[in-house]
Formats: C-alpha cells, sequence, structure tokens
C-alpha cells in the first residue's frame, strides 16, 4: 500500500509539472508530448519512455488497489457490529476514514474517464494524438464545463487522499518519532495542495479562457 | 440528575443483543460512571430483573478492566480518563447517554457490556515478555539507562490494556497497544534479547486473533486513557521491518 502509494504520488508530481507546458503554448506542450514517445529515439524504439512509465504506473496501481482491497476486507471483518450511537472522529487523520476509500472510488472513475478522453481520445473531439494541446483545450473548453466540475471534484477526492495517504505512507515506511511525524503531516498538507492545485489551474484555466 | 440511559443488553455470546432504554433518577454528580451503573443495577436487582453486566476491578484507573463505550467514545467524553475515572458531573440533568460495549470481531460480547478480551493475552503471550534470571534483584543503577529511553519506555508501559484503542479504531486494529508493548520492552536493555522475535510474535497473533490492519486514522491515541501517542506505531513499524528483513 505504502511503496505503491509513493510510486503513485511520484507520478502526480511529474505529470503535474508536465501538464504546466500548457501555459507555454501548443507548440512548447505538443512537443513535451512528442518527447515522452520519442525518448531515447533511435536508440530505443518509440514509445519505451512512455511504455516503461505506464508499465510501471499499473503495476502500482494494481498492487495499490489489491492492497487496499484486502485491508478493507480486514476491517470489515475486525469490526462486524457498528455502534450504534456515532462520534464525530476525533484521531490525528480524522478526515481519513470518511474519505479514503470513496474517494479512491471517485479518483479510479475518473482515471477511466481521463485515459478514454486524453489519452485514448475516444471521447475528446480532438483525435489527432500529437495535438495534446489541442486535446487539453477541447476538453475544458466552456460549453464543457461538466467535464472540467468532474475534474475540480475528482481533484478534491485526490487531495484528501494525499493529504492523508502521504503521511501514512511514511509512518508504515519509516516509522518517525512524534517530532518528524508532525513534521510529515505538514509535508503531505503541502504536496497534496501543490499537486492538486497545479492539476487545477490548467482546466480552469482552459475555461476561463487564459488557454485557447 | 435524572438521565436516559440506552444500554446494548445480551443475555450470552449467543445471543441477539439490542438497546434497551433505562430512566434513572437522583443521580448524584460526585458518583463514578460506575457507581451510577451500580445504582441502576442496585434497582434492577430489587425489582427481579437481570443486573447489566459490565467489567470492572480497580476502579482507580490503573487496571484496565473497565470498558464502556459511551455516547460513541470507549472511555466516554472525558480525554485520558478511563470509565471508572469518569464522573457524572461531565454530564448535564437531561442527558440521554448510550453505553455499548467494545465493538471488534477480536473481542467478542460474553454478557450485556463484557466482552473477551483474551486475544490481547495471545498477543502478550506471543512476545510481550523479556527473559530474566531470577534470584535476588538486581540494584536499580546496575545497568544504566539514558533518561531519555527510560522516561519513553515509562509512557509506554503505561499502557493498561484496556483495549479501548481497538475499540476506536475504525479497522479493529490493535496497533496501539502492541506499539506501546514493542515500544516499551524495546527500548530497555532486558528487552533486547527477544526485541526481533517479539515484533514478528506479536504482530502474527494480532492479526490470526482477527484484528484489522492499520490505516493511520489515529482514533486509536486519541482514546487510549493512557495518551499513548502514535510514535509507538511508528516504533513498531520500524522494529517489524528490521525484525522482518534480518528474518527473510
Ligand atoms: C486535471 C488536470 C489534468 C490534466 C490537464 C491532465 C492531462 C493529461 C494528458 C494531456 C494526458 C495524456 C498525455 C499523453 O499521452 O500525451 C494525461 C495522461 C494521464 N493522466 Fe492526466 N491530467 C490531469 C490530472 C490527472 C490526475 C489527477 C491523474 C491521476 C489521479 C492523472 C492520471 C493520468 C494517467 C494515469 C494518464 C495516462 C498516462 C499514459 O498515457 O501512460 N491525470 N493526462
Ligand atoms: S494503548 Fe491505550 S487504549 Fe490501547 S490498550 Fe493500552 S491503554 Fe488501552
Ligand atoms: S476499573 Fe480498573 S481501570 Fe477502570
Amino acid at each position: 500500500m505504502a511503496v505503491s502509494g509513493i510510486l503513485l504520488v511520484l507520478f502526480l508530481v511529474a505529470h503535474m509539472a508536465g501538464n504546466l507546458h500548457v501555459f507555454e503554448g501548443r507548440a512548447s506542450m505538443n512537443e513535451y508530448a512528442h518527447g515522452l514517445r520519442t525518448f531515447g529515439e533511435p536508440l530505443l524504439p518509440h514509445e519505451s519512455l512512455l511504455w516503461v512509465l505506464r508499465i510501471g504506473l499499473i503495476a502500482a496501481a494494481a498492487v495499490h488497489i489489491w492492497t487496499a482491497v484486502v485491508l478493507t476486507r480486514r476491517a470489515l471483518a475486525a469490526r462486524p457490529v457498528r455502534y450504534a450511537s456515532k462520534k464525530p472522529a476525533k484521531g490525528e487523520s480524522r478526515h481519513a476514514a470518511a474519505t479514503m476509500r470513496w474517494g479512491a472510488a471517485v479518483v479510479f472513475l475518473f482515471i477511466i474517464w481521463h485515459l478514454l478522453d486524453l489519452t485514448f481520445r475516444t471521447v475528446n473531439p480532438v483525435k489527432d494524438v500529437p495535438d495534446a494541446y489541442g486535446a487539453v483545450v477541447a476538453t475544458f473548453s466552456p460549453e464543457r464545463w461538466p467535464v472540467t466540475v468532474f475534474y475540480l471534484l475528482a481533484l478534491l477526492a485526490l487531495f484528501f487522499h494525499l493529504r492523508h495517504g502521504i503521511w501514512s505512507a511514511v509512518q508504515t515506511i519509516a516509522g518517525p518519532n512524534s517530532k518528524w511525524r508532525k513534521r510529515t503531516q505538514a509535508i503531505g498538507l503541502a504536496v497534496a495542495l501543490i499537486v492538486v492545485l497545479g492539476f487545477a489551474i490548467v482546466p480552469l484555466s482552459v475555461t476561463f479562457g487564459l488557454v485557447k | 440528575m435524572k438521565l436516559s440511559l440506552r444500554i446494548w443488553r445480551q443475555s450470552d455470546a449467543q445471543a441477539q443483543g439490542k438497546m434497551v432504554s433505562y430512566e434513572i433518577d437522583e443521580v448524584s454528580e460526585d458518583a463514578s460512571f460506575l457507581e451510577m451503573l451500580d445504582v441502576l443495577n442496585e434497582r434492577l436487582i430489587s425489582e427481579g430483573e437481570d443486573p447489566v453486566a459490565f467489567d470492572h476491578d480497580c476502579r482507580e484507573g490503573i487496571c484496565g478492566a473497565c470498558s464502556l463505550v459511551i455516547d460513541g467514545q470507549p472511555h466516554g467524553p472525558q480525554a485520558a480518563t478511563t470509565t471508572c475515572q469518569l464522573h457524572m458531573r461531565k454530564f448535564k440533568d437531561g442527558d440521554s447517554i448510550d453505553i455499548e460495549p467494545w465493538r471488534a470481531g477480536a473481542f467478542p460480547v460474553i454478557k450485556d457490556l463484557v466482552v473477551d478480551r483474551s486475544a490481547f493475552d495471545r498477543i502478550i503471550q506471543a512476545g510481550g515478555y523479556i527473559s530474566a534470571p531470577t534470584g535476588t534483584a538486581p540494584d536499580a543503577h546496575a545497568v544504566p539507562i539514558p533518561k531519555q529511553d527510560a522516561d519513553a519506555a515509562f509512557s509506554a508501559a503505561a499502557c493498561i490494556g484496556c483495549g479501548a484503542c481497538v475499540a476506536a479504531c475504525p479497522n479493529g486494529s490493535g496497533m496501539l497497544f502492541m506499539g506501546a508493548k514493542v515500544t516499551h520492552l524495546g527500548l530497555m536493555p532486558q528487552g533486547q534479547p527477544e526485541r526481533h522475535t517479539r515484533v514478528l510474535g506479536m504482530v502474527a497473533a494480532h492479526d490470526e486473533a482477527g484484528f484489522g490492519g492499520c490505516t493511520n486514522t489515529g482514533e486509536c491515541a486519541a482514546a487510549c486513557p493512557k495518551e499513548i501517542g502514535l510514535d509507538v506505531i511508528g516504533k513498531l513499524n520500524r522494529d517489524f521491518r528490521k525484525a522482518a528483513i534480518r528474518a527473510a
């Protein structure tokens, strides 16, 4: 859970940073997308880097989901009877129990949509694969505002997921003392904010006409 | 003061339990929570009814026997306080109070509010001990221990094994309890010989007993009457990683 989660966070940071090429215009963004595909050529075959990343991602996501299912099933078995009386959570990660599992489901559905939208272009008006910039601008165009809203909602779920997930992974892998635990929680919050805001700024800029 | 109680009643381990309402009057503010239940039980006995079964022993916050979930919170609303040390002045006249047993698959209900916590004993048997020569006790200063370690071990040793951490955990995990034991014994020179087998054995016994996996929500530490912190879970994870690598 923890190791695969950290790998996914690294992907998100790289992906978020890569997306910011949108602000440098069509040429730069498409060159970046092209660069991802042609990296290492002609020494390496076409899309080598992309496929290494994709296989790594798929493996990390599979491990992440599998371990999540195992943990959830254990939890359900370990707490077969619910309390009649409920009190709001008051632990250090009080949002975790309420947001990690349904938030993961939202992010999962989002990723499926996202692949159909920007990778396979099934639901995207721009079918021309090298034109990543065009596809981004088309999908977040103002008249397709529900797409933007869905992206933003998924990002909110992702925010809560990362905010807990990052420090929780460090707690599991490294087991910090109290001082470092507090620091890890602060770092988790900061990374979650940076990643989510970095992602959100792209659809918002397109929808509000700053990028066209 | 006058209170409306809703209490989990279950005649034995197999029976289907339910919440039952009781009205109780003239409760003293100075009574402890358990004394309030004693008064209720005296009335139930005089009326020929079955008294409410609940666990208790020392009634001074040190044995870990008392175990009530009061209004959804293990050991009730007051932080760092066992049920037996909770007083009725924490409540208001006219309050309604829900009282339930610890809820965990590994802690089955025996009767009413009493649960079977022998799963914790099995965890202790699997590693919560040290090997020490018998005979005259050595001088207290014979083995020097850094003050920092002694203090941290002492704080962890405050765990009374009540199980509130499991009751509070949405995953029904016993990590805080195990972490307290691993920290307490692992910081002492006397605890070193079994340090690696301890953590592996305890975690195996924990999983075997049907406790859930930790997802670091922190509800355990918030409920713990002895203020055991999440740092002990960090220490448990660290020791486990080292011991697992060494065993592999
Ligand atoms: C909301 C802002 C986002 C934008 C504008 C965006 C944009 C893109 C684009 C243009 C691609 C296609 C790259 C290409 O093949 O040339 C892509 C792929 C991808 N994105 Fe995003 N993305 C966003 C957020 C996210 C988030 C939050 C996640 C994960 C939770 C994510 C996961 C992925 C994945 C898994 C791929 C497939 C990578 C591959 O093709 O191998 N994206 N994204
Ligand atoms: S860690 Fe705290 S809540 Fe858990 S058994 Fe020990 S004293 Fe009770
Ligand atoms: S009865 Fe001993 S701790 Fe409460």
